[in-house]
């Protein structure tokens, strides 16, 4: 394989591993600035490695394995700093003995969570929180994200600044709840960036729902009892059912009683009916996110003049 | 764009011979990964083919057989349709399936979708 080859098999593997490798490293080193930094040289070590050796058999693990050696490798100088640090300041000369094996290994389920509360974080903007979602949890580089919303990529840039200072945490059961729901906004901000789009360039613009569903995915797999994020992604599946039925031939709007049903994903909408029943057995609708996907396909069935589906309205 | 990852059968599968508990624990971890990595549109395992039948057409004449069949290493066992934006992208996450099942064929393949009809 030559040089671009392997370039190109690197720059797929950070879009399909990242995350997962950014997330544990944030867990493990404590803050962002510092995880992106490792990412970067894991991703770098395996250009400089497998120019010369290769690409491995399973390249996904050997980038696991060489960002965890990274990852305590820092740790241990970190912390030889900070045992000299107090020597030097005659405090305790005892150093801090870490089981790192335990410490390096974790729930993948945690890590993403806790990446995905690092993005959607309280402490940044709106704009940040969708930037940042994009960039770290869906592994696009900062030009992508800059084309998704239509902005230059310093703007990106300056937008997610902010982020270099926030630390991996888990938020307490209090405010879970809220952070959650962040995410879940960045998610429906980002999905109907890229649904109501009138201008740009239409193909990036489904990229964006397209990452919306992913992201939706994601997040209900890492909540799997979490009503709202059930609904969030049952509602963004069932809309996106119909976003090749929208537009005419000349790009002009199409209304739902007048498209062309053939059109429509079958396979997008199969998923959103089956997340409804989904919440239907967690107890049924409660939040906004689950009603809205409860109305949507009846919308759909209203417009059909043969049957027309009942709405079970279910229990509050 | 969507892809079809279809693995091929081991011979084991054919033979009814479950995974190891090893095996299984590993796969299921991955399924459970495969959905944290929100690109997992779908996805089915088949039973071994003496639990299947072919239909063989040969000059317009049909033809029936039960399974089992040879060549386990022929036989679809299952399949996947992910979402993703590229081929090479849907290779990756093929790539670990197949090392994680041990089948040693992996086929990937483009869905076709309604738009690409017309």
């Amino acid at each position: 394989m030559n040089a671009a080859n392997i370039d190109a098999t690197v720059a797929t593997l950070w879009r399909v591993e990242s995350p997962r490798v950014l997330a544990r490293l944030a867990r493990v080193v404590g803050d962002l600035d510092t995880a992106e930094e490792l990412a970067q040289d894991t991703f770098v070590t395996a250009i400089e490695k497998w120019r010369q050796d290769g690409v491995p058999d399973n390249p996904a693990a050997w980038l696991h394995t060489t960002a965890r050696y990274l990852a305590v490798d820092r740790i241990r100088r970190r912390d030889t700093q900070r045992s000299k640090v107090r020597l030097a300041a005659a405090t305790s000369p005892q150093g801090v003995e870490h089981d790192l094996a335990e410490l390096v290994d974790g729930d993948l389920a945690d890590d993403l969570l806790g990446l995905i509360f690092m993005a959607a974080h309280p402490i940044l903007s709106p704009d940040a929180r969708s930037a940042l979602t994009l960039k770290l949890v869906c592994g696009l580089d900062t030009e992508a994200v800059a084309r998704a919303f239509l902005v230059p990529g310093p703007t990106i840039a300056q937008r997610v600044v902010r982020a270099a200072n926030i630390r991996f945490e888990l938020p307490g059961p209090a405010e879970r709840p809220a952070r959650l729901a962040a995410m879940r906004e960045v998610i429906y901000l980002v999905f109907n960036e890229g649904y109501s789009a009138t201008s740009g360039d239409s193909w990036m613009r489904t990229d964006l729902c397209a990452e919306a569903l992913r992201l939706g995915r994601m997040l209900a797999s890492l909540t799997p009892h979490d009503t709202e994020s059930l609904g969030l992604l049952a509602l963004i599946e069932l809309q996106a059912s119909r976003l090749k039925a929208r537009t005419g031939p000349d790009g002009e709007p199409v209304l739902l009683m007048d498209q062309d049903r053939t059109r429509w994903d079958h396979l997008l909408i199969r998923r959103g009916l089956a997340g409804l029943e989904r919440i239907d057995q967690l107890g049924g609708t409660a939040g906004p996110y689950a009603l809205q996907a409860a109305i949507a396909p009846c919308h759909a069935r209203a417009c059909q003049r043969s049957l027309c589906m009942m709405w079970r309205p279910t229990s509050p | 764009m969507r892809y079809m990852v279809m693995h091929y059968q081991t011979q084991d599968a054919e033979d009814w011979i479950r995974p190891s508990p090893e095996t299984r624990a590993a796969i299921e971890e991955y399924m459970r990964e495969a959905a944290m990595s929100g690109v997992l549109l779908s996805g089915e395992g088949v039973f071994p083919s003496s639990a299947g039948a072919r239909v063989e057409v040969t000059d317009g004449k049909v033809r029936v057989i039960d399974g089992p069949f040879a060549e386990a290493k022929e036989l679809i066992g299952g399949f996947a349709i992910l979402d993703v934006d590229s081929l090479d992208e849907a290779v990756e996450h093929a790539r670990k399936f197949a090392l994680l099942v041990g089948t040693e064929r992996v086929d990937v393949r483009r869905v076709v979708e309604a738009e690409d009809l017309r």
